[in-house]
């Protein structure tokens, strides 16, 4: 076995956006030795790219609003199957999350008389979203970066990896992980860990996503025991930019729209207003890229394959410039489009995984015990959907409750697990085999067979799925796992890409069969999961997450009923101004009427 | 550019649409420190819209799966991917290739920082700097929701766009050329202070901080930094000046040098001719 550095603290946070802050931030202030991982520099996560806001009930802009409203709202994003307590939880805490940021030095726009300003965005009742022009994530994780860098007892490790959890008998002991630019092999040995480490949108071809975005946190999580949830639910951000090639999949945010943009197709018609009347272009996420899709299956797609979505005939140039400066620069620069004159070009782009690591509401306390996951890692808060807008409070409120618990949980522990060299020596082989030099003919290339999974995820578990498409997916997945173990790399440790994309190809096979399984699981259409042959939603599905376990070495899915939400709490859905009744599976049909139209000004 | 464009079908794009039918040379600067290190020239398949870190990305799955490269977002939105194309410090994801002269594009790392590997520099020393540099601090309040008007959040914004790509402490002389980033903030810590000195919440006063451990000083206002910087921050206007007149007010004011002197130990001891007036 190779020497590795040992490194120890009461908590481990792994990842540093703004989830990953937020946590380490709760559990210093708890008084617990924090140690926070993460594959790149401080302050470059994904959540920098979040552009349009932070959706908080303050009602500073719609005197209607509140947190049961956006309670409701978000519920019936998330098709009803999220898990109702942390949405609960999350509606009432948001708001403190961004005075609280506030507070730290954040910056938001203001209203006329002083006050944080909200804005428009989708599927949301009211104006809602607290921002600062379109850059609110970069805000936020800068507020939080130096937040964290003043606290008392943090430590921070940049650029570094991790590939496997430790455990212990039952429990999260440690992980074990290397120094990306030197090589260095280290274990950490924690009381407790935190895993924040984002979503994956790595396996599909046309993705906002970075090279981080390979899944991780959720397949260690998976591999050393835990529980994942709600698999099948990735969201396809409807506009992202297809053209050039060059630029294709980076994000048009939706601030676009919330600004007052509408999406046209190729015939200049505004056909959002006929997939929803009410909602139209602002409607959910879900429903806005498939029903892009749809025009360009009808052949009335724009020249690239997409829509046009159209600021420029509907606010001033000025006014453009003012709350969408980086849109500006964005289409400028890479498209040579001038979006106060023209209209951009958009479609689908892999954008946010709904499921991921199963949690409990209050602690965010996985399946594992010493591991917590808070984040677009964790599972439950955005159901079959997230609407815009909640991610950024779901890091802050959840980041917060991890880094509680999970130093709650270091503290009671009568002394650290102790580390098994038997597991630090498997996966010292492990992760080091393609760097052996043997096998050298029949060698795989992992950038090869990353792109090959690109094409699988693609284009048979996209935005539209069947029976046949998805099974055709874990064929591919199956030959790429048996292609994988064959990667072999040349060079050494030291900031060597190649090598450290094999262990990225591994993680990535696993959590695309998860999605593949529970998709194939899940026969019905919901939210970001569209059956073509399941158009339709399933009631006796509506009353279930799937989640998936590893059993024996092999992957297993499984129906595990949600809890249902109380009568008086069903009631609130009629807050939305979006509610339906007719929508209600059986089990809270009858529960809750409409509100009078008055009570919706 | 629109030559090869295949129409693609939305969620199912044509992966390698968009190909020019030209090709890109690129140079790109290879090695460790204390080992070999050279230009290795690459022959790019030019896609339309392709920028710099596209023709890098290229070589590292196609040619030299080794090739070390700095990135995340690919977007202009997290400053990882910071490099001197062409001489010029620069994002690659930003640079679109056809917006370059025709003909060989030099790729290389960030001189003003110490190598790791090919085009990745050692950038640590920005966050120890960051680290120096005393927080966000308000008043103690009964913790109402602030009023604060739009026009100062506008002044506020300019500074918190950076994105912390570090091309204006790679460009800045004081550091590129004379080596002084021991003593010397340089510019992106001048806009983060200029973003807490401005913020009508806070209370601290980092001028000292400043006219000492920050070397603001050693600035004379060459706007090198503005001229890279990809966020189009007005640095050397709007923060490294209005930094320097407050601490030229406070250490310079002929007024308050003699109302320091008849109250000895009152504020500041460092003003003294080796900090020199502001431009």
């Amino acid at each position: 076995m190779l020497p590795y550095t040992i490194r120890e603290c009461d908590v481990l946070v792994v990842g540093a956006g703004g989830a990953g802050l937020r946590a380490a931030i709760a559990s210093a202030e708890a008084g617990c030795s924090t140690l926070v991982i993460t594959k790149s520099l401080l302050g470059k996560a994904h959540t920098v790219m979040a552009e349009g806001g932070i959706a908080a009930g303050l009602a500073n802009v719609d005197s209607p609003d509140s947190w049961e409203v956006h309670f409701a709202d978000t519920m019936l994003g998330g098709q009803l199957i999220n898990n109702w307590r942390m949405v609960d939880l999350y509606a009432r805490e948001v708001i403190d999350r961004v005075y609280e940021l506030e507070r730290w030095g954040g910056l938001f726009d203001r209203t006329e008389d002083g006050r944080i300003m909200q804005r428009a965005f989708g599927a949301h009742s009211y104006r809602r979203l607290c921002h600062v022009g379109d850059r609110t994530g970069l805000e936020l994780i800068r507020t939080c970066q130096d937040r964290l860098v003043h606290t008392a007892g943090t430590d921070v490790l940049m650029e570094c990896t991790l590939t496997r959890l430790l455990v212990s008998g039952d429990r999260v002991c440690g992980a074990f992980g290397y120094d990306r630019n030197t090589g260095e092999l280290m274990v950490i040995r924690a009381g407790a860990v935190v895993m924040a480490s984002g979503g994956w949108g790595r396996m599909y071809r046309q993705t906002s996503n970075s090279w981080e975005g390979t899944g991780d946190g959720a397949a260690m999580a998976y591999e050393a025991g835990a529980e994942l949830q709600d698999m099948e639910f990735v969201q396809f951000h409807p506009t992202g930019m297809i053209w050039p090639p060059g630029a294709r999949g980076i994000l048009v945010t939706e601030g676009v729209r919330g600004e007052g943009g509408i999406l046209r197709n190729a015939e200049g018609e505004r056909f959002m207003e006929r997939y929803d009347p009410v909602k139209k272009d602002l409607s959910s996420r879900d429903v806005v890229a498939r029903s892009i899709y749809k025009e360009v299956q009808a052949g009335r797609g724009s020249p690239h394959g997409g829509a046009f979505l159209d600021i420029a005939s509907r606010r001033s140039a000025a006014e453009i410039r003012k709350k969408l400066p980086s849109m500006c620069a964005q289409f400028e620069d890479l498209a040579g489009v001038d979006i106060t004159r023209e209209a951009m070009e958009v479609g689908p782009t892999i954008h946010y995984t709904m499921g991921g690591v199963r949690v409990d509401a209050e602690t965010a306390a996985t399946t594992l015990p010493g591991l917590y996951a808070a984040g677009e890692v964790a599972a439950g808060l955005h159901g079959a959907n997230r609407l815009g807008g909640n991610s950024l409070g779901d890091i802050l409120v959840f980041g917060r409750r991890s880094g509680e618990a999970a130093a709650e949980y270091a503290k009671g522990l009568a002394a650290k697990p102790a580390v098994s060299e038997k597991q630090v020596a498997e996966e010292q082989e492990a992760v080091l085999r393609p760097l052996s030099g043997d096998d050298a003919k029949s060698a795989e290339n992992p950038f090869q067979l990353h792109r090959a999974l690109q094409e699988a995820m693609q284009d048979d578990a996209g935005i539209g799925r069947s029976d046949e498409s998805l099974h055709r997916a874990l064929l591919a997945i199956g030959e790429l796992r048996e292609r994988s173990a064959r990667m072999r790399v040349p060079g050494g440790r030291a900031l060597n890409p190649g090598w450290q994309t094999c262990r990225d190809v591994e993680f990535m096979l696993t959590i695309s069969e998860a999605i593949v399984r529970s998709a194939l699981a899940r026969r019905e259409s919901r939210g970001a999961q569209w059956r073509f042959d399941f158009p339709e939603k399933d009631d006796q599905l509506s009353r279930v997450n799937l989640v998936v376990r590893r059993h024996g070495g092999a992957m297993a899915v499984e129906e595990r009923p949600l809890q249902a939400m109380p009568d008086e709490v069903v009631t609130r859905l009629a807050r939305s101004r979006f509610f339906d009744p007719a929508t209600l599976p059986s089990h809270y049909a009858g529960k809750v009427q409409p509100l009078p139209v008055e009570a919706h000004p | 550019m629109t030559s090869a464009a295949a129409p693609t079908e939305t969620g199912r794009p044509v992966p390698e649409s968009g190909l020019t039918g030209e090709s890109v040379t690129l140079r790109v600067f290879r090695g460790v420190p204390g080992r070999k290190q050279a230009y290795t020239t690459y022959e790019v398949p030019e896609v339309a819209g392709m920028v710099v870190l596209d023709a890098v990305h290229w070589v590292q799955r196609n040619v030299d799966g080794e090739l070390a490269v700095r990135w995340n977002c690919k977007a202009g939105k997290c400053g990882s991917c910071s490099a001197e194309v062409n001489g010029h410090p620069r994002l690659m994801c930003m640079t679109r290739i056809d917006t370059l002269p025709r003909g060989t594009i030099t790729v290389a790392p960030l001189r003003a920082f110490p190598l790791i590997k090919d085009l990745v520099t050692d950038v640590s020393r920005n966050y120890e700097t960051n680290k120096l540099i005393p927080p966000f601090t308000p008043a103690p309040d009964d913790g109402t929701p602030w009023r604060i008007p739009q026009m100062d959040i506008d002044r506020l914004y300019e500074y918190r766009k950076c994105i912390e790509c570090f091309l204006c402490q790679d460009v800045c002389h004081v550091n590129r050329t004379h080596e002084l980033s021991a003593r010397f903030f340089g510019p992106r810590f001048f806009v983060r202070v200029a973003s807490l000195e401005m913020h009508p919440k806070d209370v601290l006063d980092r001028r000292a901080l400043l006219h000492e451990e920050g070397g603001l000083a050693l600035c004379n206002i060459t706007k090198c930094c503005t001229e890279v910087c990809p966020e189009h921050i007005h640095i050397t206007d709007n923060a490294i000046i209005p930094l320097k007149e407050r601490v030229a007010d406070r250490y310079f004011d002929p007024v308050r040098w003699l109302g320091r002197k008849l109250h000895r130990g009152g504020e500041g001891s460092g003003a003294g001719p080796a900090g020199g007036p502001p431009g």
